[in-house]
């Protein structure tokens, strides 16, 4: 009788953990792809169509959506939980779906010309202290900023040098020598963006500097007079006016030392042309001949037509030729020198 | 709007901040999405509208005034007002004989647009006529998508990527397990797109897992698929591209195999078996002087072999 009765509650135990699990389990034909992350599942079976159609349709679309919500779930009390303030939270794994970005990804700030140059000469920064002691209050201040130590714009007497002006006010010399130096720092702030982002800034002009030269001033009277219309060709010169030096094209050499590849592509580039038997394409001089034959061609053909027409076109083959003759003559100079040498 | 090339320098520390919110970062900030109307809009539409800003508030904006463009004409308005309200999700809500009861899901990269899908709304029944249950407001949904068009085919699997990122919510890295109660649910199935939103009851099932019950909430569409506007696989790659930074370092010489079990690989340098110490034995001992050293070597690796 014992054992019977043990079998019986070992059967019903097992019974009733069936119809537990039975509650909770969905049989799909595939099974659904899980992006925990998201809280997302994919219900790749397709719907059945049929039971679709007989029955309702709203009541359909929930038996389905509850039979995936349940798998969803199951997937989800998987997960590790934790215990946060007396609340069981799941840990969400990293997301799979790969979703687009908002914004593109920031970019490091391109070096400031100064930063370039320190790297190349081995400059670093020395770390400066943040407080300094001040003399005068007894007490550490910041270095730079509000209520620094050792402020110089709130000093109420300025011995006046020896060698200044003494009508001069020195509280507005320095206001504005710091306005200024405000100023130059802000200007190569804009000429760094101009570089990194290449935009042609005028590297001539009056720019600020704590002392313009007689040169300086020479230049940029120079390139104000060229900046018209005209390139200023009509500007008029004034009475004893030297022409500005050192503003034509600089020569550029080759570095002494260093990387010959190029040096030596270049002689082997000259050495090819001089040693083939061909005569050089030069495909730009090769298209302007072509289009003048054309022309000439079309101006004969229309030549033949009647009088006044053909008059015309032969006016405007003449004058294409004159062009190109003197286009060809300038291109082939050059060829000729290295031919010989 | 964000001065993003940083020629114009902000003036006091907040507008700093807020320009700084508003820059690219690595890791990014939630979507957020602006919720817009066309010229002419049906009661339908503006109340679809209204009702789908309810389930993304905390991270949409409404725009309550008419904005008369065409999104697949010309999508620099568009791109304006991303720009100025920092979205880079929309929808676009219009009206009229050709196209009735029009919805536009987009989303922008880099406040251009990159995928644009045009739904058609078929049937629609808002919050208020199913006034059963409802949410709190900013509740993560579950999504479901049902159907096998939404793996097969390239516009639905578009429109399932659009739809997860219009509607997936904040990304945390844990949740309130209590807390799951908002479902929507995507089926593809003959031609339309139905989406219902339901509100998840757990019961007691007798085991940990709870057995679920759905309850339906609102709102509720029966969606048709119109005109696309998808980004060329090209965009699509720069969108997609992850930055350096965030990727996982891969870890050298370290393996799992199918069962989990971690496998290291070592490398090892030649062993000088000529310095190997042996067992000490009295006759092995290194005779003070005397001795060469090839012939101490010769003695060393017959012991090794005899034992």
């Amino acid at each position: 009788m014992a054992t019977c009765s043990i079998e019986d509650v070992l059967a019903k135990a097992e019974k009733d953990e069936a119809d537990k699990l039975k509650s909770i389990t969905v049989i799909k034909e595939l099974d659904l792809e899980f992006d925990l992350g998201n809280m997302l599942a994919l219900d790749k079976n397709p719907p059945n169509i049929r039971e679709f159609r007989e029955k309702k349709k709203d009541e359909f679309l929930r038996s389905l959506a509850r039979d995936n919500t349940q798998l969803l779930i199951n997937e989800m009390w998987k997960l590790p939980t934790e215990r946060v303030d007396e609340v069981i939270v799941a840990k969400l794994p990293e997301p799979t779906t790969r979703l687009p970005r908002e914004k593109p990804p920031p970019k490091p700030r391109p070096p400031t010309k100064w930063e370039e140059f320190a790297k190349l000469k081995g400059i670093r920064n020395k770390n400066k202290t943040n407080l300094v002691w001040d003399d005068v209050h007894n007490q550490w201040k910041r270095r730079w900023g509000y209520k620094r130590a050792n402020d110089d714009t709130k000093e109420w007497l300025i011995e006046v040098p020896e060698t200044a002006d003494p009508n001069e006010d020195q509280f507005a010399k320095r206001n504005k020598a710091k306005k200024e130096r405000v100023a130059k720092n802000e200007f190569n702030r804009l000429r760094n963006i101009a570089r990194t982002q290449k935009i042609k800034v005028p590297g001539v002009g009056l720019a600020p500097t704590g002392q313009q030269s007689k040169s300086d001033l020479g230049k940029a009277v120079h390139v104000a007079k060229m900046s018209t219309a005209s390139v200023g060709k009509f500007q008029d010169r004034l009475p004893k006016e030297k022409a500005p030096k050192n503003t034509g094209k600089k020569r550029k050499f080759q570095p002494l030392i260093g990387d010959f590849s190029t040096e030596k592509q270049k002689q082997l580039d000259i050495l090819k042309i001089m040693d083939s038997k061909k005569p050089r394409l030069d495909i730009g001089k090769a298209v302007n001949k072509q289009m003048r034959e054309e022309d000439m061609e079309s101006g004969s053909k229309k030549k033949g037509g009647p009088g006044k027409k053909g008059r015309k076109g032969n006016f405007s083959g003449k004058k294409g030729k004159g062009a190109g003759s003197a286009k060809g003559g300038k291109n082939r100079k050059p060829r000729m020198k290295l031919g010989k040498r | 709007m964000p001065q993003r090339d940083g020629i114009v320098k902000p003036k006091t520390k907040r507008s700093k901040r807020f320009l700084q919110s508003r820059e690219g970062k690595l890791k990014e900030n939630i979507k957020n999405a602006m919720i817009m109307k066309g010229g002419n809009s049906s009661e339908t539409v503006t109340q679809a509208l209204k009702d789908i800003y309810a389930l993304k508030k905390p991270n949409a904006v409404m725009y309550k005034k008419k904005n008369i463009t065409r999104p697949f004409e010309d999508q620099t308005s568009l791109e304006f007002f991303s720009k100025k309200s920092d979205c880079s999700l929309f929808l676009f809500g219009s009206h009229n004989k050709k196209r009735p009861n029009n919805l536009i899901f987009g989303r922008m990269f880099d406040f251009h647009v990159l995928d644009m899908i045009e739904l058609g709304i078929e049937k629609f029944s808002s919050l208020k006529e199913i006034k059963k249950s409802t949410c709190p407001e900013g509740t993560k949904p579950m999504l479901v998508f049902a159907g096998e068009a939404f793996d097969i085919d390239n516009e639905y699997k578009r429109l399932r990527s659009v739809l997860t990122d219009f509607f997936r919510g904040p990304n945390v890295n844990s949740v309130r397990l209590a807390g799951l109660e908002h479902l929507l649910h995507f089926t593809a199935l003959e031609g339309k797109i139905y989406m219902r939103s339901y509100k998840v009851l757990l019961k007691k099932s007798g085991c940990r897992t709870p057995r679920i019950e759905l309850e339906e909430m609102g709102p509720s569409f029966d969606f048709t698929l119109r005109r696309t506007h998808l980004a060329s696989d090209d965009l699509s790659k720069t969108a997609h591209r992850q930055p350096k930074a965030l990727k996982p370092k891969k870890k050298k010489n370290v393996s799992h195999d199918a069962f989990g079990t971690k496998f290291g690989r070592l490398h090892m340098q030649k062993q000088n078996l000529a310095k190997l110490q042996t067992r000490k034995l009295k006759g092995l001992r290194k005779r003070r002087g005397g001795t060469v050293e090839g012939e101490e070597e010769t003695s060393l690796k017959k012991t090794k072999t005899d034992e």
